[in-house]
């Protein structure tokens, strides 16, 4: 299992690997915001959680497909699925690989992307610590919507919509966090909710994502 | 309709290959004899195979025959586990059988020493010596994936077989894009294998002058099923 997880970073890194299209795409979010709103600071102080969440979720999402699609068409699933690794343990670790390339980056530029955003100071806590316990989520709940549409061609839209619902209440609690943070409340219970949902999602998810994978082999 | 091969000259054979430095076939696989029973498999929602039976002794290959469409694919990816058998019963986990499908499952970005690690590491392989002996790989362990030709990337496809330590190899065409070279060093790959105690389930159209493998053709157990009312594409005669 490290041998697949460091198998999977070392791809990732490599050209033609992806890592750093999410963080490209939150970067590019972050630098045009401003410019679309408009010069109104206190605008853009209220609004910057929102976005931030926001972005972090679609560069999440943008690089969804690529969690199995490339194992899937050169016939690396279907030796992963008879090798000795249990599947529910491949679908962890991809969702894993996943999370570092954008979940862990995205977490890491929040901080200096909020600045352009001109968010308060008070909030970074908060919306960092969210991002750190609520992007697990994303990456495996994300996986699931990869397993299930892994044997169609540009099945991206599909995995969009199948995936957004799902994603509602990482968000909400997640931004919520940020603005309490932003204006100096408490912040505790939402991030208390967001580690619940990815406790959760880490522990479910992995067994649906394996059964979905199955499907598609057969 | 079943085959069933008599045991000759085990013993001998197992003698024979005393000095091969593959990963041990582990001791209570040895002498197991690979059953299948009255198997029906499907592919997608179609019953394609019923009925089928045969017995592989270790040491033994069987060559699996029978035009396209016959379900060679189909039957050797319902052995590997892949698709569950809609009937019938089988001697053996999919655990033992190493199946390698059309498709060589190679990272491009990958060179072929890392390839060979990671695939050694999942199937707990202590080393990839064997591997790389077995397919001639010396030369090329540097090299990048997709620096490599057609017959190159099948040969460190194929030689994954060697490092999975699994006792039956089903083999789903593993001569395409082999020169003839390649095709004779693959054979001794596979007579290697068998002289260790392994099996094999091969799917070809080539012959690939394995002494002692016996023939099965797959198109008598062919499920007897309606295709025009499953597929519209049938009913029109397109084929």
């Amino acid at each position: 299992m490290i041998a697949l997880v460091k198998r999977d970073l070392a791809l990732a890194i490599r050209a033609g690997g992806g890592f750093g299209l999410g963080l490209a795409f939150f970067l590019i979010l972050c630098v045009l915001v401003p410019f679309g709103v408009g010069p109104e600071p206190a605008l853009l102080a209220r609004i910057a959680p929102g976005i931030l969440w926001v972005g972090a979720l679609l560069a999440a999402l943008l690089s969804l497909d690529r969690i199995f699609q490339f194992d899937y068409e050169d016939g690396t699933l279907e030796v992963l699925a008879t090798a000795p690794l249990p599947l529910e343990g491949v679908a962890l670790v991809k969702a894993l690989a996943h999370w570092v390339t954008t979940g862990l980056p995205l977490t890491l530029a929040a901080a200096p992307l909020g600045m352009l955003l001109n968010l308060p100071a008070q909030a970074v806590p908060a919306l960092v610590l969210g991002l750190a316990l609520g992007t697990p989520a994303l990456s495996v709940i994300g996986a699931f919507g990869a397993a299930l549409t892994v044997g169609l061609k540009r099945g991206g839209l599909l995995i969009s919509l199948l995936v957004l619902p799902l994603y509602m209440p990482t968000l909400l609690y997640g931004a919520d966090a940020a603005r309490r943070g932003a204006a100096g409340l408490e912040a505790s219970t939402p991030l208390l909710l967001l580690a619940g949902i990815s406790a959760a999602a880490v522990a479910l998810m992995p067994f649906v994502t394996a059964a979905a994978l199955r499907m598609n082999l057969r | 309709m079943s085959h069933k091969y008599a045991r000759k000259g085990h013993s001998s054979n197992r003698q024979r290959c005393a000095g091969f430095h593959g990963p041990p076939l582990s001791a209570m696989r040895i002498g197991m004899e690979f059953t299948v029973t009255d198997l029906a498999c499907r592919r997608g929602e179609l019953t394609v195979l019923s009925g089928v039976g045969f017995s592989v002794l270790p040491g033994n290959a069987l060559v699996l025959r029978g035009p396209n469409g016959s379900g060679k694919t189909t039957l050797l990816r319902c052995l590997a586990g892949l698709t569950p058998p809609v009937a019938g019963r089988l001697s053996f986990e999919s655990d033992q059988v190493a199946y390698a499908g059309h498709a060589d499952a190679l990272k491009t970005q990958m060179t072929v020493q890392e390839t060979l690690s990671f695939w050694a590491r999942v199937y707990g392989a202590a080393h990839t010596n064997a591997a790389i002996e077995r397919f001639t790989l010396a030369s090329l362990l540097t090299r990048r994936i997709d620096t490599l030709s057609a017959g190159q990337k099948r040969r460190v496809s194929l030689s994954r077989l060697v490092l999975s330590g699994r006792p039956l190899w089903a083999l789903d065409e593993p001569t395409v894009s082999l020169d003839t070279n390649a095709v004779a060093q693959f054979a001794s790959a596979v007579e290697a294998h068998l002289a260790s105690g392994g099996a094999a389930l091969i799917a070809t159209h080539i012959d690939l002058g394995l002494r002692d493998a016996q023939v099965m053709d797959l198109t008598p157990f062919r499920a007897d099923v309606d295709h025009t009312t499953l597929d519209p594409f049938l009913s029109e005669d397109a084929f």
